[in-house]
């Protein structure tokens, strides 16, 4: 059967993107994500119908009903036991988690070290901006430990922030990288990378919360290209890390591992199995 | 006289190899056409220490325990204090023990057993290889009238793989036993079971309740081992692969029930079997289950609690989290086993409920239930099959939260063009939009409350037996009902008229089933293993039960037994 070349795309940019308004305030880093992970989508071709976006609970896991994909806005933390179990059942999809710093390496951090371990073959973008949006402004696990900007540790958080790319490298995950959300491009260059990559793929996106961190909108100057090319090494991987700064972006590393992926084909009907019973 | 059922222990030190023993026993007799039943009891130990099979076999299906043990079998006395009194002493019991391990432990003396006296260790040193758990199954098959060709094939099939030294001495112990039987006199041998009979299984209730999973139509297991549960995820992880399923070990119980909650958001039904603290840990996103419509069966396989509680042993006393344990208005479905046997029936029946109400489903398993294991005629095939309401139509219009009459709204599949849609927690619209809209948060629990109570649940939802129109009716669920059931018999075989109510659906209460069950009763005796009278408390709760209601209720970790019942039905 002869294929017929694809001239124009089936989907657009438009075609993933629901009627729904955003919650989030003008500004927020996470109207960037959501264009680039629909620029990824769309970059792919991926049919809507056979995407799922799975999230937890904050400002950016309201993504998921913000798209016309098969979303499951879940409760905190635990965007990423849903999306395995997903994933693990439904192979044949495309799979996204999405969250933020708190539902991830805070309420979820254990979810986020094993399925780094697991490593199912699906993305998972968190939008960190180092402060809890939905509940009024406070620290989160990558907050500086001495931010005063929240009543509930007015002195600051005192704790050394969270280093998510370690963690990560550290715990196995096979696709590592970190993007700002103000270049939507290279956010949208990264998710179409991590969804391509057989394994599960972290993308750390800068993503500034302009309420309660206005101080953040200075990242645009910080960040800085610190990861060029993505190496298959984690000696290097781990000396790359030694040397970030919190602000380096691309695509520190892509392992070579498999996914994790059981399948069995069925070789016994179910009332059969009783027959193991038998005396 | 001979006995129509027989209750036998073998306590010991590990390395005597009771559970083996045991194990040979309940297999060569129902080989031999019995029916039986064996429970465990270990110490706290990893590996080793003091354990006993606690064994009864029948002419007839028996799936609970009798009040105490005709026959106890002590290739050592152990720990035997620690745990003497999970083996009450029938009255006219033979103790059976070694010479060398001293006299038999006071905590016996006033149970007047009959004590006999074998040297099991020196009749298995006389054995090249022998060892004493033969020398006691020999014994206890000539005592109970059991032909020792049973055990010998049974043991043939065991030893395949250890050479023919193995096998000789270990028929060389079961003559040694029966030798050393020949000598004890006073007990009664079982009567000759029924010649003509059906297809018989072997298996415990948490392997049931694999099975039922399967049968049901489960294909995804996600789990965090713990006791006395892990036997169900232990079954279902190599035949889940057999029937094209999966079983993933998680890192927690958090993550079991949240991977079930995406897997059969991809239409997959699954399943989780726990226990207490485990569903303590689930309970947050059996809420979303309820919020977002997603099917999924939690099989809790009860131990005492509260927390930590008694890991080995059982008790009924999450009834109160299963049912109330959730946030919010949470309408959910709650099912009880009635026995060992029915934890298959149970278990897919569960999921029958869940996919068909889209909802989760807890099954209020036990320890003793869970881990014991019962001969039993080969199930009835069983009609329930789980069968999830999916759009007929896809396009725009399509609404996942639409207000149907039964409440029941079709369920799109990722995958399916045309009708996706975001499965929510937060409260929403019929789209799944969130929404905090006084209409659409009580439209919304209005929804999920009628198609919950709104169901048929039709026959399953409780077994009934006895008198139907007695005055004492025995109102009971989950493994109470064997203890409860027996009792009754007892009572009824004395000229009284009783009847048995035991209840598989505990939540939504089943108010109007009940009322027409509990008709005419003068007296209602709710048993259940807890120390609070938790089932009781629910249906107080629910409903006006008629006449007098005698709450009748202990906890574990000792097994219910029947004739504690009876003296409570004989009073009345």
């Amino acid at each position: 059967m002869d294929v017929p070349l694809e001239e124009t795309p089936v989907y657009k940019v438009k075609s993933y993107k629901s009627d729904l308004k955003p919650i989030w305030c003008p500004g927020c880093g996470d109207f960037s994500v959501l264009s680039a992970i629909m620029r990824a989508l769309t970059e792919l071709q991926l049919p809507p119908h056979q995407v799922s976006l799975v999230s937890g609970i904050g400002c950016s896991s309201r993504l998921p009903a913000y798209s016309t994909l098969y979303g499951f806005h879940s409760v905190h933390g635990r965007a990423l036991p849903v999306a395995s179990g997903l994933k693990l059942s439904r192979p044949d999809l495309t799979v996204l988690a999405v969250g933020g710093d708190g539902d991830g390496f805070s309420i979820g951090g254990n979810h986020f070290i094993h399925a780094c371990r697991r490593n199912v073959d699906m993305t998972y973008i968190v939008m960190d901006n180092s402060v809890y949006g939905m509940t009024k402004g406070q620290a989160s696990p990558t907050t500086d430990p001495e931010w005063p900007g929240s009543k509930l540790t007015p002195d600051g958080p005192g704790v050394a922030a969270f280093k998510p790319l370690e963690m990560a490298l550290s715990a196995g995950a096979t696709f590592i990288a970190r993007a700002f959300s103000g270049d939507p491009l290279e956010v949208a260059r990264q998710i179409c990378e991590g969804i391509q990559h057989p394994g599960f793929s972290f993308v750390h996106v800068l993503s500034p919360c302009v309420t309660y961190r206005p101080e953040q909108k200075t990242w645009r100057e910080r960040v800085h290209e610190g990861f060029p090319e993505p190496t298959d090494d984690r000696r290097e991987a781990f000396l790359r890390l030694l040397d970030d700064d919190a602000f380096s972006t691309g695509i520190l590393y892509k392992g070579r591992t498999g996914a994790f992926q059981p399948h069995a084909e069925a070789t016994t009907r179910a009332v059969a199995l009783g027959d193991q019973f038998v005396i | 006289m001979a006995h129509t059922s027989v209750s036998i222990a073998l306590t010991g030190s590990g390395g005597a190899g009771v559970m083996t023993a045991g194990q040979s026993l309940l297999d060569a007799a129902a080989k031999a056409g019995f029916y039986g039943l064996m429970g465990r009891t270990l110490g706290p130990q990893i590996r080793g220490g003091e354990s006993a099979a606690l064994l009864r076999l029948g002419t007839h299906p028996v799936q609970g325990t009798d009040d105490g043990y005709d026959i106890i079998v002590a290739f050592d006395w152990g720990n035997f204090a620690r745990f003497h009194d999970e083996m009450p002493l029938n009255p006219g019991s033979v103790v059976i023990a070694d010479p060398h391990n001293g006299a038999v432990p006071d905590v016996l003396a006033p149970s007047n057993p009959h004590v006999v006296m074998v040297p099991f260790h020196d009749l298995a040193k006389g054995i090249q290889g022998g060892r004493v758990n033969m020398v006691g199954l020999g014994l206890i098959a000539a005592l109970i009238g059991l032909d020792q060709a049973f055990l010998i094939e049974r043991l043939s099939r065991q030893l395949a793989g250890k050479g023919a030294e193995a096998l000789a001495a270990s028929k060389a112990g079961l003559e040694a036993g029966a030798g050393a039987a020949a000598a004890i006199t006073g007990v009664a041998p079982l009567s000759a079971p029924d010649p003509a009979r059906g297809e018989r299984w072997s298996l415990t209730g948490n392997e049931a309740a694999g099975l039922g999973a399967i049968q049901g139509g489960v294909r995804f297991c996600a789990a965090y081992p713990i006791t006395p549960a892990t036997d169900v995820l232990e079954w279902l992880a190599p035949n889940l692969p057999k029937v094209g399923g999966m079983l993933v070990q998680c890192e927690d119980e958090l993550a079991s029930i949240n991977m079930l909650l995406g897997a059969s958001f991809g239409g997959t039904p699954s399943v989780t079997a726990t226990s207490g603290p485990g569903l303590a840990l689930m309970t947050e996103s059996l809420g979303l289950a309820v919020a977002s419509e997603t099917p999924l069966v939690v099989v809790n396989v009860q131990r005492g609690g509260p927390s930590t509680g008694i890991p080995t042993k059982s008790e009924q006393s999450d009834l109160n989290i299963a049912v109330h344990g959730l946030h919010g208005d949470a309408p959910h479905v709650v099912t009880a086993p009635l026995s060992i046997g029915d934890c298959l029936f149970t278990t897919q029946w569960s999921v029958y409920l869940a996919e068909s109400l889209q909802t989760p489903v807890i099954v209020l398993s036990d320890q003793v239930l869970g881990q014991s294991r019962a001969i039993i005629d080969r199930p009835a095939d069983i009609a329930f099959i789980g069968r999830r309401r999916v759009p007929e139509t896809l396009d725009a219009s399509y609404r996942r939260y639409e207000l149907t009459a039964d409440g029941i709204s079709p369920m799109a599949l990722p995958g399916m063009e045309g009708a996706s849609y975001t499965a929510e927690g937060l409260e929403h619209n019929p789209f799944g939009h969130p929404s905090t809209q006084t209409n659409f948060h009580e439209e919304q629990l209005a929804k999920r409350r009628r198609k919950v109570e709104g169901f048929d649940y039709g026959d399953p939802w409780a077994m009934t037996a006895g008198d139907p129109d007695a005055d004492i009716v025995v109102l009971t669920w989950g493994s109470s009902t064997e203890p409860a059931r027996e009792a009754m018999e007892r009572v009824r075989a004395e000229g009284r008229r009783v009847r048995l109510v035991a209840a598989r659906l505990i939540a939504p209460v089943p108010v109007d089933r009940l009322t027409a069950a509990l008709e005419g009763a003068r007296h209602v005796v709710v048993v259940e293993q807890n120390h609070s009278g938790q089932y009781c408390n629910l249906l107080r709760a629910h409903m006006d039960l008629p006449g007098t209601v005698h709450p009748l209720h202990r906890p574990g970790p000792l097994p219910l037994r029947p004739g504690e019942i009876v003296d409570h039905l004989r009073g009345l």
